[in-house]
């Protein structure tokens, strides 16, 4: 178990660190509220309709495509895991299986489908 | 307790809290959200289990990639976007309840029944069975894992056929 105490910190760590910035300006700042300073600024623009529309049915082919190569992922981790004491002959086993995708990504790049709609 | 027990306590809060906030919230867009909470107190759970690898993959696939699905299948559906004030029941709700006891109650009943074995010592560490997982897929599971990648190829290439509209 020791080596999730480091990952535990890590997480109690990465959660403290925001939160106690976010509560230091709100007990330190001085609040003087006026609707100019409330305004929206900078990139911020004030939106034009309803916010919770429905988005383009064309999205979601990007993340089954996502999904796909997070699969990937999950089969590389083991032979990275396991690199250093695995030879050449693994390497080439996992530049197969990657080149093997790489087709399935020029196939959807061929389709169009990376395109931005 | 001891410190696993601790996390084991904080994991368990922070799933079991997570999932009534999914099923009680409003917006179905929200319940997702509380979703990915859910599947990270799993994440958790896997771990304290001795299952790091599960975990490692539940963070992954179900964090990283079902929830990033699911939250594109809500944000592309009309209904359930437009109307953020939609009705928390529908007219199925008893029948919804019936189903949720009985499957609750036949849970309560395996767990109740099961005779939970401990883990021996010496099992597996995290690197331990990624390093093992590794080396097989590179010696006797050359072929399931090569296949693995064809069908990946599958999936990338009819899901595109089937998603797009020509």
């Amino acid at each position: 178990m020791k080596p999730y105490a480091v990952i535990g910190a890590f997480l109690v760590i990465g959660l403290l660190l925001p939160l106690m910035t976010v509560m230091a300006a709100t007990l330190l700042s001085p609040r003087k509220p006026n609707p100019i300073k409330q305004d929206i600024y900078e990139c911020g623009l004030k939106t034009v309709g309803e916010t919770w529309v429905q988005f383009k049915v064309q999205y979601y082919i990007y993340a089954l495509i996502f999904v796909v190569f997070d699969i990937e992922v999950v089969f590389l981790y083991p032979w990275a895991v396991a690199y250093n004491q695995l030879g050449l002959f693994a390497l080439v086993e996992m530049l197969i299986f990657a080149g093997i995708l790489l087709a399935g990504l020029l196939y959807a790049w061929r389709k169009g489908a990376l395109s931005w709609v | 307790m001891t410190a696993e027990q601790v996390v084991f306590v904080l994991a368990a809060v922070v799933t079991l809290g997570s999932a009534l906030g999914m099923v009680t919230t409003r917006s179905v867009f929200v319940g997702a959200l509380w979703m990915i909470a859910v599947f990270g107190g799993v994440a958790a759970l896997f771990i304290l289990l001795g299952a790091g690898f599960l975990g490692i993959v539940q963070i992954l696939v179900y964090i990283g990639a079902i929830a990033v699905l699911i939250l594109f299948a809500i944000m592309l559906t009309p209904r359930v976007m437009g109307d953020p004030n939609a009705p928390r029941y529908n007219r199925q709700w008893p029948l919804v309840a019936v189903m949720a006891s009985a499957l609750a109650s036949l849970l309560v009943a395996l767990v109740l029944r099961t005779d939970w074995p401990l883990a021996q010592e010496g099992a597996p560490t995290i690197t331990g069975f990624a390093v093992e997982l590794g080396k097989g897929f590179m010696t006797t599971y050359i072929l399931p894992f090569e296949v693995a990648s064809v069908l990946l190829l599958v999936a990338l290439i009819g899901a595109i056929v089937i998603a797009r509209e020509e």
